[in-house]
Order: structure tokens, then C-alpha cells, then sequence
């Protein structure tokens, strides 16, 4: 309903009362302070008890709505998991590999190999792998056996130094040569537990970078997984990998002058001597997959730690090592799920207000005895539980139903050939009908009891027919009542899952279902997120164009 | 690692001293599983005797097994795991292993040997699909079929290819609504050998066999994805032949006495057992593993099955089972792996499935969709 404001009198516009103000000069109160800095005192002071009033449910609110949905919007875009897990190999990736269609190079090998390793270690490689499998199928169980076959990886290496010189197996050997000397005196004799974090030794990054960087991730792993020592413990066979690596690239050894130069220089000199092997050959080993470009294109299209992966599979379409592309034909999805949603939303809310028209002008006209048992039929249903009542539909509508029976038994259906009322979108929509019907009925009914019964009478007095009274006098003031019901049933039906789930069969299911799917089964969070952001934001365009069309201050709640 | 020393340690005062208190061991534990009847067997052949024993411990049961995996992480990211020990289905161990949040055991050192001494690791052999899994059962999803249809004439379904067959055995189906198992049963009722079929559902052309095949079925079949949905579709006369698992098939038939029997042929194999979820206090973790050292050894396996039709993971176990608590029967010929039901069975591969499902699934539902 429109209630016509009166006309204000004249007021001075805010211009005027500030002209004034400059004319008198500052107003005082009665202490002698400026007259808006004492106003404003006191009305900060009522804000902020107002604030305190609200801020409960302020904060509550924040916690358990907008904080989730900031959260599920966080998490469409996040795609941290492929940056931490391997960050040597995005980075030789992003600096060696240009031809996408070959297997990249030594370096990404063998920044793979320190990357592997240390996810293996913390058991993060397999999560990578599910991450990946998301996009290529196959990569879940290369990463799973990698995991373990990467142990074997620079072994070749680890014999010839330790063949060369037992002193490279030695602990201590490394963190003399590795660890600030700081570190180590920390370090030593500390409980396991409380061992300080670890440090490099000045300059050694300089002359061994690889070396440098995966004995780094080393101690780190030993010091924070295992809550070892690394003074106490023989590197991995990847860090001998990268000493080589390092030494046969022409490290400049003959700068260095800490402890182990001897040491190091011997092994330099040895280097060129040694029985060596591809790092991919090594690879190749584990899984043969690992020569395959799009495995390695694929954690190229990921390396970045935002993506829009999870919105362009949210609408069938793939982000590809060749960029984006539609999905193949038979994996499209989404976005008929979308559409059918939406499709199926508004006939539910066009059903409800269907028959819920009806039922409210009765309840609203009809005596109050009769009117209050009406209700009690209304609100039954709305306190029974959810699942109750679809249960209750399946045994009503199934094929050996009661209303197939009825109908069979009339003769009007064959016996043979009884009708299909649910597992389809007739099951979806007549459950959803009846549940969501109480929501349009509500509004109505409260819209409708505050319509004055005196108009619908004085239009007929001036000669309207019952219909034209009804259609040109009663509807038009109930539509806010509509507005109302239409918002909550759509709104609500768009994110049904329960009832879609148990009696939608194949051709009745919503798109929540998908995301409840990729929740609690995939475990594909991201791409979750990514539906439930979609289908927030069709929320929000609707809304907006509902209030575009018929505007938000004509719904009335009651 | 601390947690394996702790569980080194827990181990060895096991061994040394059965049930002696010597750890510092948390006064309840939660344990989650199914509900249902499975879980009811559960109670009756673990945790009740077990409370026995341990008077003074609270065993609080869970009924979220369904949604473990996504509930895990989410616990696993709040921070607050409320949860001691998880029943899961072999792929979701795989899924929790690979994710980190369940804790990798070493069989051996947790598990009772069995009573002629063979470690856990034998005793259970290739049930052991994943390092974080405790096998307990061997179940099977296998097709129910109604006895008295009309419309069949006297023919009763032999094989799971019946199940494809709409001109001798018309009316509805039932099946779950997921890609693994129907993908399996389409094509070797489309004549792939069983030692081909992951091979062949590799290919594209796979693929398109097994739909193809399915295609047969699809307006004539109800998708599934309750456990329970079945029975009830068989019991109303809904459909006529239905999958499920055997232990629901096995009261349906046994113990409601329904007109309703098993067809065996390709029942597809799947293990279900215990996993430690990550990132249990000490005294949590010494409770739970002696609570699952005593409900995985032989005898209580083989206890379990006198309430439910599943198989007992143990070798060992096998020979001890018996008769249902309540009917009195010989539970042996019920059991999926009785050498009468197991002439062809289906073994999952869970790696392949773990590999392929993120794109066998999109593609199943596309085609459910459409």
C-alpha cells in the first residue's frame, strides 16, 4: 500500500541553516561550547548505545552469514595449494619452459624432485595430486605413487659422493657446510622439540643455489615435521641431486673458504667423473606419466594462486594448458542445471501462487472460527518435519502409490501402464508445491486481512460486478502480498536440495545438488564455492530486477 | 615422529600387558560409523564387550560415516577434531589418506596377530588397499530381484545382465546413481572380458559402451543413493530388480521375510573399516588404539558376523563365524565371499577409480541429466 506523505512545510535546506550559521557566528550551548560540538557529543553518545543495543546480532551476523559467504567466495578464486606445494618448479617452469608441447628440461625436473620430496614428506603431495586430478584425470595417482618412488630419485648421486668421500653421509658433514655456525651452536644438545629455526650459512646460497635451497627445505621438514635434528639426521638423496646439479653446472668453489672447502673442492674436481643420468630418465622411472607435456602443462595453467578455474568449470567450460575452452560435449552440466533450477523455481512459485491465492482470500474473508481452522490446516503441514513430508509424497505419488491405485482401481489407468509422478521434475515440482506453499500463503494472508473490506463494498455500490470489485479494487492492493510470497518461494526454492534429492530422480534434480555433491563427495570445494557464488549472485540480479520491476517497498511481509 | 613413537609405545605396553593401564588413556572416545543394523552389529561385537572390559569408558557413536570425509576437513580446518575413530568404505580412506587427514598406521605393530600368530598385515592381506586403512568387512553391491512378477513368466534372472535384458524381465530397476559399479556391470554385459574393463573404460570408446549400454535401462530405472533406498523399492513392488548392498538385501529377505531373492553373479566387492583421523592428542590416540586392537582381532570380527551378512576382513576370522544371533541360522552361505557367491565377483580398483571418477562422475550426471 502507498501511503501518501504529506508535504512538508517549508524547512531551511541545509545551504540556508549553514548561511545562517556563518551569519551569527558559532552557537553556544549553555557551557559556553559550540553549540554542534555539544550536539554532536550526544548524539555520538546515543549512537554508540544504539550500537551496543544491535551489536549481538551485528556480530552475530558477521560470524555466521557474512563471514561463510566471504569464505565460500575466498575460496572459488584460492588456488594457493600448487604455489606452496611445488614453488621450485613453477618458478623453472615459468624461466625454462617454452615449447608446450615438449617435456620440459633438467632444471624443472629436478625442481620437481626438491618440491616432491618435501611434499612427501609433509604429506601434501597427494593433496596436490587430488587438486590437479580436478582438471586432468590421472594426475591423483601419479602424484600418489610418486610420492614414494621419489626416494629413489639422485640416489645414483648420493653413492658416488659417499663412494668418493663417507664424509658426505655424514650429518655434520652437510650443516657445517650448509648451516649458519649461529645455527649449530643453537642447535646442538637442544630437545628435539625446541630446535631453532633453521638458517643458511652466509654466502653458501650464492656459490650452491640448489644445494642451498633444497637442503634448506631439508632442515625445515626435519625440524617442523619430524621434530628431529637435522644435525642428527643423513639428507635425502635429492640434495646430493643438487649438489651435483650445482657442481657440474660450474660452481665457483674456489671462491669459498668456510668450513668443508677441502671437502668440496675434492668433490668438484670428482664431479666430472661421475656416472650420471637424466633427472627425467629418473622420473620416467617412477611413473611414465611424468613425460607427458600436459601433466606439466597443467601445473603450469594452475601455478598461479588465484584462478579462475573453478568459475569456468562452474559453466562448462576449462581452463587448458592452451587456454579456455567448453567442455566436451558429454561433460556439460552446469549450466542445463542452472537453467532447469531457475526454469523450475518459477513454475513452483507460479503453482504456489496458484493455489495459495485462493486460500488466503478465504482465510482472510471467511468467519474467524472457520477461518482459524483453515489455518490450523495451513500451519500443520509447516510444523510436520521436511523429510516427513516427502517421505509422505513418495508413497503417495510412486507407481504402486496410492494415487496410481486409486487411479487404477477407477479404471481410468491401465494397470500396466501407471503413471510416472515421481523421479522427474512432476515429482520435484508437486513436493515442492505443497512445502513451500505456507510461505506464499503467510504473506498473503496478512496482506490481505489489512485490506478494508468497506472498498470491495463501496466499488460495488457505485456498480462494479463481483469480478470487476475483485480485479480492479481488492487484487491490486493484495500484490504486495504476492511480492512477498514470490520473493520467499523462489528465493528458497532456488537453493532446495532435500526434495530434489529424494524424489527428483534423473530429470527433477536442482543445481544444489551438484554442490552438496561436490561438498561432501568430490570434495571439490572450490568449484562448490564457485556454483554457490553463481548462484548468489543470479539471486542478487533478480532481486535487483524485481525491485527494478515492481520495487522492494511494495512487498509487505504483514 | 612423535606419533609413531607414541604409538610404538602404546603398542608395546598392548603386547606386553593386554589391557593394562600403563598409558595414559582419554575416558571416552567417539566413534562414527552407518547407523543402522551395521552399526548395531558393531556395538554388539565390539563396543559392548569392550565397555565390559573397560568399565569406566564412555563410547559415544556417531551416525555421519556418509558425509566422513567432507565433515573430517572441515574439522580438520577448524582446528577442533571432535571425532576418535571413523568408519569409512575403502575409497574414502584413500581420499582422507591422500587429503592428511587420516593417520597412517603400521598394521602390524597396531593390530592383534591373529591366534596362530600370522602378523595383521598377512592376516588381512590385500585388504589393505591404502596405509591409513583398518579393514573390517567384506560387503558387496549386488542385485535383489521380486520372485513373484507376473510378467516374467516363470524366469528367474541368472546373471547381472538380466538386469539389462527389458524383453524377459520388464519393469523398473534400480541402481545408484554414481558412476562405479553400473560403468563395470555395463560393460561386461557388453561382452568386455573382466580383466579388460578399466582397461577399456580408459578409452573413449570405453566409455561410450558402457553408456550405450546404459542407455538401455535409463527411463526404466530409479537412481539410488541411499543404502536403504532399494529394499524399500523391492518391498513396495516398485521395481523388480534393484542393486544394493547384501547385508540390506539379507534382511530384507531373511528377516522381513520379503518375496525377494539375491542374484550373486558379478556382486561388486568393497571393503569398509576403521580410519584415525590426523591430529589426536596422546591420551585420545592411546584410547583408540587400544580399542581397535581389540575390535579388529579375530575373534571379534568373526563375532560381528552374527548380527550382519558382511565377511569378516581376517583370513582367520572366517572359519569362527556362525550363526545369526536371533534367527539361528548358518550364516556362512550369506557371507558375499562363500565360494557359492563368489564364482564372479567384481574387485574395485580404487586407484583407477580415484584417478577417473572426478570425470567419469561429471560425465554420469551429464548423462543422467539429459
Amino acid at each position: 500500500m502507498t501511503d501518501a506523505t504529506a508535504e512538508p512545510t517549508h524547512r531551511p535546506s541545509p545551504r540556508e541553516q549553514k548561511e545562517m550559521a556563518e551569519q551569527d557566528g558559532p552557537m553556544l550551548a549553555a557551557d559556553g561550547t559550540p553549540l554542534k560540538r555539544s550536539l554532536n557529543r550526544a548524539l555520538r553518545a546515543q549512537k554508540l548505545r544504539a550500537l551496543m543495543l544491535i551489536a549481538p546480532l551485528l556480530i552475530f551476523i558477521l560470524v555466521t552469514f557474512v563471514a561463510p559467504i566471504a569464505d565460500m567466495l575466498f575460496r572459488s578464486v584460492e588456488n594457493q595449494i600448487v604455489s606452496e606445494t611445488v614453488p621450485r618448479t613453477i618458478v623453472a617452469l615459468d624461466e625454462t619452459w617454452s615449447d608446450h608441447d615438449a617435456v620440459p628440461g633438467e632444471a624443472v625436473f629436478a625442481a620437481m624432485a626438491y618440491d616432491l620430496k618435501e611434499a612427501a614428506e609433509r604429506r601434501e603431495h597427494t593433496r596436490l595430486g587430488s587438486r590437479l586430478n580436478y582438471e586432468t584425470t590421472g594426475i591423483s595417482s601419479l602424484f600418489r605413487r610418486s610420492g614414494r618412488g621419489v626416494d629413489d630419485v639422485g640416489e645414483i648421486y648420493a653413492d658416488q659422493f659417499i663412494e668418493l668421500d663417507e664424509a658426505w653421509e655424514e650429518p655434520a658433514t652437510w650443516t657445517a657446510l650448509m648451516a649458519d655456525p649461529e645455527w649449530i651452536a643453537d642447535a646442538e644438545g637442544t630437545e628435539d622439540e625446541d630446535i631453532p629455526r633453521f638458517r643458511l650459512a652466509d654466502g653458501i646460497a650464492d656459490i650452491l643455489p640448489e644445494t642451498a635451497s633444497a637442503y634448506a627445505g631439508f632442515a625445515r621438514v626435519i625440524i617442523d615435521q619430524d621434530g628431529d635434528n637435522p644435525l642428527e639426521e643423513e639428507p635425502w638423496n635429492t640434495i646430493y641431486l643438487a649438489l651435483y646439479r650445482d657442481l657440474s653446472a660450474g660452481a665457483d668453489v674456489s671462491a669459498y673458504d668456510g668450513p668443508q672447502a677441502r671437502r668440496l673442492s675434492a668433490a668438484a674436481e670428482a664431479v666430472p667423473g661421475f656416472e650420471s643420468e637424466p633427472v627425467s630418465v629418473m622420473f620416467e622411472d617412477i611413473d611414465e606419466d611424468w613425460l607427458d607435456p600436459q601433466v606439466w602443462g597443467t601445473i603450469d595453467a594452475f601455478s598461479s594462486r588465484y584462478t579462475a578455474g573453478y568459475y569456468l568449470a562452474a559453466i562448462d567450460m576449462q581452463l587448458t594448458p592452451e587456454g579456455i575452452e567448453p567442455q566436451p560435449e558429454e561433460q556439460r552440466i552446469y549450466l542445463l542445471l542452472f537453467k532447469r533450477t531457475l526454469f523450475m523455481s518459477g513454475v513452483i512459485m507460479g503453482m504456489c501462487v496458484l493455489l495459495g491465492y485462493p486460500v488466503a482470500f478465504l482465510l482472510a474473508n471467511l468467519p474467524l472460527r472457520t477461518s482459524n481452522l483453515l489455518m490450523i490446516l495451513v500451519l500443520l503441514p509447516f510444523w510436520t518435519s521436511l523429510l516427513v513430508r516427502t517421505s509422505a509424497w513418495k508413497v503417495l505419488l510412486q507407481q504402486e502409490g496410492v494415487i496410481n491405485d486409486t487411479l487404477v482401481w477407477i479404471g481410468l489407468v491401465a494397470d500396466n501402464d501407471r503413471l510416472q509422478l515421481i523421479n522427474n521434475q512432476l515429482g520435484t515440482i508437486i513436493a515442492m508445491t505443497h512445502i513451500l506453499l505456507p510461505f506464499m500463503i503467510l504473506p498473503l494472508y496478512s496482506v490481505m486481512q489489512t485490506i478494508p473490506p468497506s472498498y470491495v463494498r463501496a466499488a460495488k455500490s457505485l456498480g462494479a460486478n463481483d469480478w470487476t470489485a475483485f480485479w480492479r479494487v481488492y487484487f491490486p492492493q493484495s500484490v504486495p502480498g504476492i511480492g512477498a510470497g514470490c520473493i520467499l518461494v523462489f528465493i528458497l526454492s532456488i537453493g532446495y536440495y532435500i526434495t530434489p534429492e529424494l524424489v527428483g530422480g534423473r530429470t527433477g534434480t536442482f543445481i544444489s545438488n551438484r554442490i552438496a555433491f561436490h561438498i561432501s563427495e568430490s570434495l571439490n570445494w572450490g568449484l562448490a564455492a564457485a556454483l554457490g557464488a553463481i548462484l548468489l549472485g543470479a539471486v542478487l540480479i533478480l532481486y535487483w530486477a524485481y525491485d527494478r520491476i515492481v520495487g522492494i517497498d511494495n512487498v509487505k511481509l504483514g | 615422529m612423535k606419533l609413531k613413537t607414541a604409538m610404538l609405545l602404546t603398542t608395546a605396553t598392548v603386547l606386553a600387558a593386554p589391557g593394562s593401564m600403563a598409558q595414559e588413556m582419554a575416558d571416552s572416545m567417539t566413534l562414527v560409523s552407518w547407523g543402522g543394523a551395521y552399526q548395531a552389529s558393531q556395538i554388539a561385537a565390539y563396543s559392548d564387550p569392550y565397555q565390559e572390559m573397560n568399565p569406566d569408558v564412555e563410547i559415544v557413536w556417531d551416525e555421519s560415516s556418509a558425509e566422513a570425509v567432507a565433515r573430517l576437513r572441515a574439522m580438520d580446518e577448524a582446528g577442533n577434531l571432535t571425532w576418535d575413530l571413523v568408519d569409512v568404505v575403502a575409497a574414502d580412506a584413500i581420499r582422507l589418506c591422500d587429503e592428511g587427514l587420516a593417520m597412517e598406521v603400521d598394521h602390524d605393530e597396531i593390530l592383534a596377530p591373529a591366534p596362530d600368530g600370522t602378523p595383521a598385515s598377512e592376516d588381512f592381506g590385500d585388504l589393505i588397499v591404502s596405509d591409513c586403512f583398518i579393514p573390517q568387512i567384506v560387503y558387496s553391491t549386488t542385485f535383489g530381484y521380486r520372485t513373484d512378477v507376473a510378467e516374467w513368466n516363470g524366469a528367474e534372472p541368472s546373471s547381472v545382465c538380466d538386469v539389462f535384458d527389458t524383453e524377459t524381465f520388464p519393469g523398473q530397476r534400480s541402481l545408484e546413481r554414481r558412476p562405479i559399479g553400473n560403468l563395470e556391470w555395463a560393460l561386461i554385459c557388453d561382452g568386455v572380458a573382466y580383466e579388460d574393463v578399466y582397461d577399456m573404460l580408459e578409452t573413449e570408446e570405453g566409455v561410450d559402451r558402457a553408456f550405450a549400454m546404459l542407455d538401455t535401462i535409463k527411463d526404466q530405472t530409479i537412481w539410488w543413493t541411499a543404502g536403504a533406498d532399494t529394499p524399500q523399492l523391492l518391498a513396495d513392488g516398485e521395481v523388480v530388480i534393484g542393486s544394493t548392498y547384501n547385508g540390506r538385501l539379507f534382511s530384507l529377505i531373511e528377516e522381513q521375510d520379503q518375496p525377494v531373492a539375491m542374484l550373486w553373479d558379478w556382486q561388486m566387492f568393497d571393503l569398509d573399516g576403521w580410519i584415525i583421523p590426523t591430529g589426536l592428542p596422546e591420551d585420545r590416540l592411546n584410547r583408540v588404539l587400544d580399542f581397535v586392537n581389540f575390535a579388529t582381532d579375530t575373534q571379534r570380527l568373526a563375532d560381528q558376523a552374527a548380527y550382519i551378512s558382511y565377511g569378516p576382513a581376517r583370513d582367520s576370522s572366517a572359519p569362527l563365524v556362525g550363526q545369526h544371533a536371533e534367527l539361528g541360522i548358518d550364516m556362512a552361505p550369506h557371507m558375499p565371499t562363500d565360494p557359492a557367491n563368489s564364482v564372479n565377483t567384481f574387485v574395485f580398483n580404487y586407484e583407477w577409480w580415484a584417478d577417473y571418477r572426478d570425470d567419469l562422475d561429471a560425465r554420469f550426471q551429464a548423462w543422467l541429466a539429459q
